[in-house]
């Protein structure tokens, strides 16, 4: 970085806090009812009274995208949060315990990991049947071998620091040693790669949607708006050109927030 | 010769375990897949249900279910489609081009591109372009391929319009036309791709360059042109080769997505085909070959990655 990464920081995170509240705030910060049609005032492009425009039902476009944010990000981050406390436990179990628990633990991990995780993805959201919670429990299976894996590496180190030595010495349980000596340190490891991890599980959640895997019409969920604005592209594109926009907004604020809380908190690469 | 049985008891054993987890896709189906198999496409009876159920082996003991299916597998036998009763193996390779050669060319593109890019951006370094080149490579990465694959469809639409552009045509019946419906999706799928090895190549190439034989070389007096090419580049692969397989996974998902923007007849067409018709076992076979293929060209990334890193070897 060359000297203002502490500006660069402050933009992701902004941006993130910016998409994360208009998510939350959705019904108060969507100007009308994303599902109320408006049969009159269709595939409309951008006016005072539809800032993005309508859709081809005469649905407000904007409003549909704040709900869709709402829909996507809820699904990606319920899926993120069930990965990481699942992946990041057999990580750091098999971190700690090493032998043939971590042999094993780590193994199941691998095979998963060994699927494309579009393919694998698809394939449970086959046997479930297509909608949010299939979606949020594929990605979840998919995202959890890469935190298992991503937090065992530094566990492994702090697993064998002076420190966690000196706490078995004194008598210190398993999980006291787990939960207060290892888990702390990799706060900074896990902080970032949620971040990352958002971001991208943010894309494939849409890209779901858009093969009309996720979450169904007529709820509003951006890829699936996508997936209808092509085809209204030559008549009215703006609910294509807005809806994908809105995903590459929030991939991209929390990949960057990721990416400079890495580059903050790394301290190998802080001196470089 | 030990790396290589250590790498091939690994590989047999996910092997062995993506065999698993494919075979019980259909059987972990919550209710009677049989049933919600038929529902899709007939009226469901009793014998219709025990017909398929027993044409499937779903009425046999679970173990002696998978030795079965697992001896098809390996001898190609992955079953026939529920509803055109064709073996699915045939159906998967009517629609495996397509998405091959989707994507060779998006790794091609990406590849290729990244690498000089790459070393351009290690070379800018510390000038004033180091946030620039962090945020354009950020939006590069999550640019959403199909979203990017249907602007561009919409700008033509406005630029040149009257230009065939979806659709796929075999490279053997017209090689302009296939490569012509192809250029787009390969440039979508590209991107992200590519600004992910540039960045990984930017950073092998700074980490290569603080090196002591970097130093060496410069005291000896050679070209900054040979050590950035020569020297730093050819340690800066090792990272890179390991990368690009893992890629290969992500474009095969990535390209799924996007043949349903481009019209392209492909993997991603049959299997959500597949799925809309509950055709469970072509669903099955379709992970389960790809998946396989997927690993094994890591499996030989990975010894290749051993050939080009001696320390590896040993």
């Amino acid at each position: 970085m060359n000297g203002s990464p502490s500006k660069l920081l402050l933009f992701a995170a902004g941006a993130t806090v910016l998409v994360i509240a208009i998510a939350v705030f959705a019904p108060w910060v969507a100007p009308y009812d994303p599902l109320e049609q408006n049969v009159i005032s269709r595939l409309k492009g951008p006016s005072a009274a539809h800032w993005l425009g309508t859709d081809q039902f005469g649905r407000d476009i904007l409003s549909r995208v704040i709900h869709g944010l709402r829909a996507s990000l809820g699904i990606s981050a319920a899926a993120v949060a069930v990965a990481l406390l699942i992946g990041g436990a057999l990580g750091l179990i098999a971190a700690y315990y090493r032998g043939w628990t971590e042999r094993i633990a780590m193994r199941a991990m691998d095979i998963i990991f060994a699927f494309p995780v579009m393919l694998l993805a698809i394939g449970i959201i086959a046997m479930l049947g297509p909608g949010s919670t299939p979606t949020a429990i594929a990605i979840a299976v998919v995202y959890s071998p890469i935190f298992a894996r991503l937090l065992r590496g530094p566990a492994l180190v702090i697993a064998e620091s002076d420190y966690v030595m000196n706490a078995r010495s004194i008598g210190a349980s398993d999980l006291r040693i787990i939960a207060r000596h290892i888990l702390p340190n990799l706060a900074s490891v896990v902080l970032v790669q949620t971040s990352l991890l958002l971001s991208t599980a943010i894309l494939v959640e849409a890209s779901l949607s858009f093969l009309g895997l996720g979450t169904q019409p007529p709820s509003p969920s951006l890829g699936t708006m996508l997936s209808e604005g092509r085809n209204f592209l030559r008549l009215s594109p703006w609910s294509a050109v807005f809806s994908g926009a809105a995903i590459l907004l929030v991939a991209f604020a929390l990949n960057l927030l990721g990416d400079v809380l890495r580059d903050t908190l790394d301290p190998r690469l802080r001196g470089e | 010769m030990r790396l290589l049985r250590t790498r091939l008891i690994e590989l047999v054993v996910v092997l062995f375990g993506i065999s698993i987890i494919t075979f019980l896709m259909i059987r972990l189906i919550p209710g009677d897949a049989v049933a919600i198999m038929l529902g899709a496409n007939t009226e469901v009876t009793p014998e219709r249900v025990a017909e398929l159920r027993a044409s499937l082996g779903l009425d046999k003991p679970i173990l002696v279910q998978y030795v079965d299916w697992l001896a098809g597998a390996m001898t190609g036998d992955l079953g026939v489609s529920i509803w055109t009763r064709r073996p699915v193996i045939e159906e998967i390779g009517a629609h495996v081009w397509p998405t091959v050669q989707l994507t060779v060319f998006a790794l091609v593109l990406g590849a290729g591109l990244a690498l000089p890019l790459g070393v351009l951006m290690a070379r800018l370094r510390g000038q004033g372009w180091d946030v620039v080149l962090q945020i354009g490579s950020v939006a590069g990465l999550t640019i959403p391929s199909f979203w990017l694959g249907i602007m561009m469809i919409l700008a033509l639409t406005v630029l040149a319009p009257g230009v065939q552009m979806l659709g796929y045509v075999p490279f053997s019946e017209d090689p302009l036309g296939n490569l012509a419906r192809l250029l787009l999706p390969s440039i979508a799928l590209a991107l992200p791709i590519l600004a992910n090895l540039a960045r990984l190549t930017r950073s092998a190439m700074l980490d290569a360059l603080q090196q002591d034989y970097i130093r060496t070389a410069r005291a000896k007096g050679v070209s900054e042109r040979s050590i950035l090419f020569k020297h730093a580049l050819r340690n800066a692969l090792i990272p890179f080769v390991t990368s690009v397989g893992i890629m290969a996974g992500y474009l095969l998902g990535g390209a799924i997505v996007i043949e349903q923007v481009f019209a392209i007849p492909g993997l991603g067409r049959l299997i959500l085909g597949a799925i809309a018709e509950r055709n469970y076992p072509l669903v099955q076979a379709t992970i389960l070959v790809v998946t396989v293929a997927f690993v094994l060209i890591n499996f030989v990334v990975d010894l290749l990655y051993a050939i080009i890193d001696p320390r590896v070897r040993h």
